[in-house]
């Protein structure tokens, strides 16, 4: 489903992020990556929804070559994956609903959908009540289950996580993590990039481990082992 | 595609709101210019009439011997009329002249007294020539200079004019150009203004920009609310800016009005007023759109 060959990623010469990296993801697969700080985990993320170029190699979704995409089609890349990002990116201007709201909108849902599905979604991540919150009226935890809910709203094929429990205590980390365990089995990739020795070590799913940029070890079922 | 539309309005006019005083600050900066381009148009305007009115107080006229006969004058004015150069010819008799002179020094008992001790009419008639043009006066004094009106003339006044109407013909062409270059700069200087302070808006959304194009938001979708945010600015900057101008010109008008009496700017504007309105809302809305439009650009590219 996800093909990466041969990824480097050099910001600039200090900052090699990714070197040579290659591994495939297959559909439906629930995929953890791990590394440490600086490893290359966002980066290898932010490559897949062409928020950033490699520097070499390709990346194939489907049997499509993100890198030879027009800009015009990178939206319809980007509604296919439903992308939590390290730090959130919610839009300050919109309230935790029309932040969630507008995945669906740009999906082009109907007002229905938009309507019934928002407020279940909300509901799942444990934000009902906050719904008319501003994101800076809420805490880091809840502006990163804004985030999760923004990515699984709109039924994406792929979710991409990054880190996305680093904020939570421990009882919302195993309700988000058993979420996503959910949608997986419910039809959708999950790629989950995390710190979280715990939450690796229970999930007993593929691990695919970097270490300042390259990859060490890739296992199916996986544990976190960092040398 | 009407679905699309309705959220894209929606969200402009929601984040319009919500950006309180920051869509304040951008409608007063484009209702500043637009009283700027206005401004500029109106002094334009004016000079235009006034040195139009200058030119009009030039004119020369030719004076005939005590004994011209009255036909031989009408038959110069028709040949002058007859010229290209001219646009207007005024026959001034003897007797008139002396009804002028006496009305002008009414109060002057003396002077009317000795001048009716003189029992004849010592005043020579005249005809007071209009140019088309002011720069025309030379032409049209070479062809009364001609010999066959010798005998008959006995004065034109253009040569001791000469010297204030090629002055003035002078001042008029520095006025009309330097006015227009004035004009055009401080109209761009607005423009620059209100153009900056525009990206300078867009700049603070540049985050969010990049946001909605990574959550899938064609260019389009994100563009669109920012341009009907530039609409709302540039229409209310607009209502703001004719209120301005109009009220001013009510200030200003009358008074420009008893200065020069040919000069009447609240019926300009009382004739023009749709035109006007109809302009300013298009200039604000241009200035409002184009300026998010391009200042976006840069942030789409992702
Ligand atoms: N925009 C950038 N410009 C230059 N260097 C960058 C940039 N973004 C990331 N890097 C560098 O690339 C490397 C990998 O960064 P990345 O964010 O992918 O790490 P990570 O594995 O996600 O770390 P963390 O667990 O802390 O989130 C780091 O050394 C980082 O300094
Ligand atoms: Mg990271």
């Amino acid at each position: 489903m996800i093909r990466f060959e041969n990824i480097s990623k050099i910001y600039n010469s200090h900052s090699v992020a990714l070197r040579s990296v290659s591994f495939e993801v297959k559909p439906q697969e629930f995929l953890s990556l791990v590394g440490r700080s600086g490893a290359g985990k966002s980066t290898l993320l932010k490559l897949l929804i062409a928020e950033e170029k490699p520097t070499h190699g390709k990346i194939f979704f489907d049997t499509q070559d993100i890198l030879k995409m027009r800009p015009n089609e990178l939206p319809f890349l980007r509604r296919q994956i439903g992308a939590v990002f390290q730090d959130f990116k919610l839009l300050p201007k919109k309230t935790a609903y029309e932040n969630v709201a507008f995945a669906m909108e740009v999906a082009g849902k109907s007002d229905e959908e938009i309507k019934s599905d928002v407020p279940k979604v909300l509901d799942l991540v444990g934000l009902k009540d906050k719904m008319n919150n501003f994101p800076k009226q809420l805490s880091g935890g809840e502006k990163q289950r804004v985030a999760i809910a923004r990515a699984l709203v709109h039924r994406p094929s792929v979710i991409v996580a990054d880190e996305p429990t680093g904020n939570l205590d421990p009882i919302n980390t195993w309700d988000i993590i058993r979420l996503l365990l959910k949608i997986n089995e419910l039809g959708t990739t999950v790629i989950l990039a995390t710190h979280d020795k715990e939450i690796i070590n229970a999930l007993e799913k593929r691990v695919v481990s970097l270490e300042n940029g390259s990859v060490i070890r890739d296992e199916n079922p996986g544990r976190y082992i960092l040398s | 595609m009407f679905v699309k539309l309705s959220r894209i309005i929606k969200s402009g006019l929601i984040n319009f709101w919500r950006n309180g005083w920051l869509s304040a600050a951008t409608i007063l900066i484009i209702t500043i210019s637009l009283v700027t381009w206005t401004s500029v148009f109106l002094s334009n305007v004016v000079l235009t009439s006034v040195l139009n009115v200058l030119s009009e107080k030039v004119d020369v006229s030719v004076y005939f011997n005590l004994n011209a006969k009255e036909s031989d004058i009408l038959t110069l004015k028709s040949k002058l009329e007859g010229l290209g150069e001219v646009a207007n010819v005024e026959y001034i008799s003897r007797d008139q002249a002396l009804k002028i002179f006496k009305s002008r020094h009414t109060g002057d008992e003396v002077l009317l007294k000795s001048v009716d001790e003189l029992g004849d009419n010592p005043l020579e008639a005249s005809l007071n020539i209009l140019a088309k043009d002011s720069t025309q006066y030379t032409a049209i004094n070479s062809f009364l200079n001609q010999d066959q009106f010798k005998n008959v003339v006995s004065k034109i006044n253009y040569t001791e004019n000469k010297l204030v109407i090629d002055r003035l013909n002078n001042i008029i062409r520095v006025l009309r150009e330097s006015g227009f270059l004035a004009g055009v700069i401080l109209a761009f200087i607005a423009f620059l203004v209100a153009f900056n302070t525009v990206r300078l808006a867009i700049y603070s959304s540049r985050e969010e920009i990049t946001v909605m194009k990574l959550v899938g938001a064609s260019n389009r979708f994100v563009r669109g609310p920012f341009l009907i945010e530039g609409v709302l600015h540039g229409a209310i900057a607009s209502a703001f800016s004719f209120a301005v101008v109009v009220s001013g010109i009510g200030f200003i008008g009358p008074k420009l009005l008893s200065f020069i009496p040919e000069i009447n700017l609240v019926n300009y504007v009382g004739s023009n007023f749709w035109s006007l309105l109809f302009f300013q809302t298009l200039g604000g809305v241009a200035l409002g759109v184009f300026s998010s439009w391009f200042a976006m650009r840069k942030y789409l590219k992702i």
